[in-house]
């Protein structure tokens, strides 16, 4: 067999794939608008706020489901680890925003990290009760020991300091969607550039085929240990962006509506597209505040029809439908 | 009422009859065909309401709307598998979870729109109420009718598969698919019946969960965690498996709100992980 | 089986043993494989092709017996292991990576192999070598002009030699062959089996088949299993003219 010479052999494939990991015009775009809330919305910059945690919370999860396919259904305990630690540490005299934020981080990152030795040595509906069970175990006990955690109350005396002794934050939330999108931002090129690395193709590996990557001698347990803690250290950030932005921790931030809804909005915007999450979060937010005087009944029925049109119709959530539209014009075009 | 182990015993084991009922169609069906139906949970309300609607509208007895119920869900279930899960039996996990919660979803609005968001009343015979004494101990006569009916039904059950043409096919279906398909077993026509009897049993679960732990819209959703637990711990496709982790869970959840109430749910998960861990298909699963 | 042959070879098994209750599937399984082989594993249905080849691999864990993969003794070894060490397999019915492309699944078993897989901060397009090396694997086995199409999208016969080419991404030094031609048209199976002859001479091979046209004309060596058991082994002339293997053969056909 001859084979063309190694000094050219691999160029044209590795343009093929370098493309891949160009920025589009598209996701520029998509940066940028992110700005507009400050000119055209000024009035809606704590939602603004609210949606870039949420949208960072369904990235941390869409790198667990959509490039490594681990369906876990108690990822909130994560997010609600980092928002106890730095409310914790806030309302305990530590209140500096940025360091209270890398120990959530940290600890979130940590807690994933143990939970993971347990999780990933499972698959299947074990798995999802595994995770569904540790976390509603740490939210039962964060809820027993209500004179840490503040219990159904929530926690109290969350003083949160200046953003470099600067930039307080206050009710009209500029300060607040700066810092929580420039966080989103900085940890969204991490997360983008997991996914353009080897590591990020045998994470795809393993969520295509687990069976053929340990055929290939992968160490697919330690894949999935690192993207766990990955996944879990974000998450933590999310968490406690929440809690700095807001002054307050609830037990809602462990609770199984929390994983829930991020699910939601991760399928809403497409599993396993990097964007998805992000769009998931901007629609679903934004509705749910517009009809945020529904009758909660209402919205489920909304929502339950919404994933059952997802899976029907539009099985890769709204940016797989948006690039099948565009894969179909551009057979068009000549 | 409950002053001692006994009590607790009897109480946790009817809890777990009801969840065996609840339990045993999704157990056998996921094992069958792999299909992750979460809608299972409003299959039992369907039946739950449908009682209701029989005892408070048209004034029927009790004993009367509990194989209405039965029926409404098994029907139900035909017309929805045909529709729309036949579609779906190949599709990912995270699909067939999504569609079916979607369905959940949609049923617990639908409930609330017809039957409002209160918890429904019922007037249960009077000879199924008050309790009986056996030594120093009270036990709730509701129960005790919880219990036969559930022990009847799992015997009429284990009887089914063990005994009749019909139940082996079930078991070859739910041992090997296509080794099945290929002794010329109609998996197909199989599984829908499954299907419709084990959702018709979630039904006459749902009918007579009313006077044990109540019914409003949320039945679906709130029930839908216990039901995944007692089938992941039971292991997929077996009747003793649901039966053995449903009264286990039963009596672990009244053990725990008896004598740990301050630890909330905490215990249950605990157990159902440590189970899991050891035996990620569950106690009697194959697969 | 010579003493001498097992000695030199690159693999042997010996006494492997294996039953699923009263079941067994594999009784006193033994044979080598010299380096640079190439021989065949014929045998009916449920004669016990795959399972041999799940014990060899790690899958299944025999009851009894030893593995040895250059002098190693990797009896013990997981099949990750194992194909660390060399041992690699491909699949009866293909088991692909749907929604990537040749490309992609050959770079990521390349980068797998090399232990670079791991690494998150640099991108993909900086590891020349791996994908010079993927693009190599790829022209061995004709999919040089599809390596971009999303596997899912490819036509089987390509499918299947992607499963090769996966395969031979971890270097191996014993290559077990599941009905490589399995589902792949008359025409185009000569020339897949052209392209395995083609690879290495380093690399031992062992392929089970049922095409017998495909077994006469590619294998040195012919093994012959029935029942969990190896019949007879030796050079086509011999098994073609062995009278046992024709009963089993027309016995079977007897039934179908």
């Amino acid at each position: 067999m001859t084979s063309l010479t190694s000094a050219g052999a691999g160029d044209d494939l590795k343009i093929w794939l370098t493309k891949r990991t160009r920025w589009r015009g598209a996701e520029i775009v998509f940066w940028l608008a992110c700005l507009l809330p400050y000119a055209l919305t000024p009035d809606y910059l704590q939602l603004a706020s609210q949606i870039a945690i949420s949208a960072l919370f369904a990235l941390s999860l869409d790198l667990l489901l959509g490039y490594a396919g681990v369906l876990s259904l108690g990822h909130a305990a994560f997010f609600g680890l980092g928002a106890y630690t730095a409310g914790l540490l806030a309302a305990h005299g530590w209140g500096e925003p940025l360091t209270g934020l890398a120990a959530a981080g940290l600890v979130a990152g940590v807690c994933g990290f143990l939970a993971s030795l347990i999780v990933v040595r499972f698959r299947g509906l074990a798995l999802i009760m595994i995770t569904l069970g540790l976390a509603q175990m740490l939210a039962s006990a964060a809820n027993s020991v209500s004179w840490l955690t503040g219990g159904a109350d929530g926690l109290q005396g969350v003083d949160v300091k200046p953003l470099f002794g600067v930039f307080s934050f206050d009710l009209w939330g500029r300060t607040a969607y700066a810092y929580s999108l420039a966080v989103l931002f900085l940890v969204f090129l991490l997360v983008r550039r997991i996914t353009n690395s080897p590591f990020g193709l045998s994470l795809r590996g393993i969520r295509e085929n687990g069976v053929r990557m340990a055929a290939l001698g992968a160490p697919n347990q330690a894949h999935l240990r690192k993207t766990f803690t990955i996944a879990a250290g974000i998450a933590g950030l999310a968490g406690a962006l929440l809690t700095q932005t807001t002054e307050t921790v609830s037990l809602q931030t462990l609770g199984f509506q929390k994983s829930a809804d991020v699910l939601v909005m991760l399928v809403l915007g497409g599993v396993g597209r990097l964007y998805g999450g992000l769009v998931g979060a901007i629609i679903y937010m934004i509705a749910r505040d517009q009809f945020s005087d529904m009758n909660p009944e209402y919205w489920f029925f909304w929502i339950g029809l919404m994933l059952i049109g997802v899976v029907v119709f539009l099985p890769g959530g709204i940016l797989g439908g948006l690039s099948l539209l565009t894969r179909s014009w551009k057979r068009r075009a000549p | 009422m409950l002053g001692s182990i006994a009590g607790v015993l009897y109480d946790g084991f009817a809890y777990g009859m009801l969840l065996f009922l609840l339990s045993v169609g999704l157990s056998v069906t996921l094992g069958m065909m792999n299909f992750v139906n979460l809608a299972h949970g409003a299959f039992a309300m369907l039946g739950g309401y449908v009682a209701v609607t029989l005892m408070n509208r048209l004034d029927w007895p009790f004993l009367a709307t509990l194989p209405v119920a039965f029926l409404a869900a098994a029907a139900a279930s035909i017309v929805l598998e045909r529709v729309l899960y036949r579609r779906f039996y190949k599709a990912s996990d995270l699909d067939q979870c999504l569609l079916t919660i979607g369905i959940v979803f949609v049923s617990i609005a639908s409930a609330a729109y017809v039957f409002g968001t209160e918890q429904a009343v019922v007037r249960t015979p009077a000879w199924l109420q008050g309790s009986f004494v056996v030594g120093e101990q009270t036990f709730g006569v509701y129960r005790l009718f919880l219990i036969v009916v559930a022990l009847a039904l799992a015997a009429g059950l284990v009887g089914l598969l063990e005994f009749t043409r019909f139940g082996a096919k079930v078991r070859a279906a739910v041992d090997n698919q296509r080794m099945a398909r290929g002794l010329g077993i109609d998996v197909d026509r199989v599984f829908a019946l499954t299907f419709a009897l084990g959702c018709g049993l979630a039904g006459l679960g749902g009918a007579l969960a009313i006077e044990l732990v109540g019914l409003n819209h949320t039945f679906a959703f709130s029930y839908l965690i216990y039901v995944l637990i007692v089938v992941s711990v039971g292991g997929l496709g077996s009747i003793g498996g649901s039966f053995a982790a449903a009264a286990l869970l039963g009596v672990s959840t009244v053990a725990g709100e008896y004598w740990a109430p301050q630890t909330g749910s905490f215990l249950i998960y605990f157990v159902m992980v440590a189970i899991l861990m050891w035996r990620p298909l569950g106690l009697f699963g194959k697969r | 089986m010579e003493e001498a042959g097992a000695l030199n070879a690159a693999f042997s098994a010996r006494g492997l043993n294996k039953k699923f209750g009263s079941l067994v599937v594999a009784h006193e399984i033994a044979f080598a494989l010299p380096q640079g082989a190439r021989h065949a594993l014929i045998g009916p249905n449920g004669a016990g092709k795959t399972t041999l080849i799940n014990l060899v691999t790690g899958v299944l864990t025999p009851d009894s017996g030893q593995v040895v993969l250059g002098g190693e003794d990797i009896t013990h070894f997981a099949p990750a292991q194992r194909v660390r060490k060399g041992l690699v397999r491909t699949f009866q019915i293909n088991s692909l990576f749907a929604r990537l492309t040749p490309l992609e699944a050959v770079t990521l078993a390349v980068c797998e192999r090399r232990g670079v897989a791991a690494s998150w901060w640099r991108r993909l397009p900086d590891f020349s070598e791996a994908i010079a090396e993927a693009g190599e694997i790829l022209s061995s086995l004709q999919l040089r002009s599809c390596a971009t199409r999303v596997t899912s999208e490819l036509p089987y016969g390509e499918q299947r030699l992607l499963e090769i080419a996966l395969a031979l991404a971890t270097k191996p030094s014993m290559l077990l062959l599941d009905e490589p031609a399995a589902g792949v048209p008359k025409d185009e199976s000569a020339q897949l089996f052209k392209a395995i002859e083609g690879l290495s001479n380093d690399l031992s091979i062992l392929f089970i088949e049922h095409d017998m046209d495909l077994v006469f004309r590619f294998a040195s060596k012919i093994i012959v299993m029935a029942g969990g058991r190896i019949l007879v082994e030796g050079a086509p002339a011999e098994i073609a003219r062995n009278a046992l293997v024709r009963e089993v053969y027309l016995g079977k056909a007897r039934h179908d």
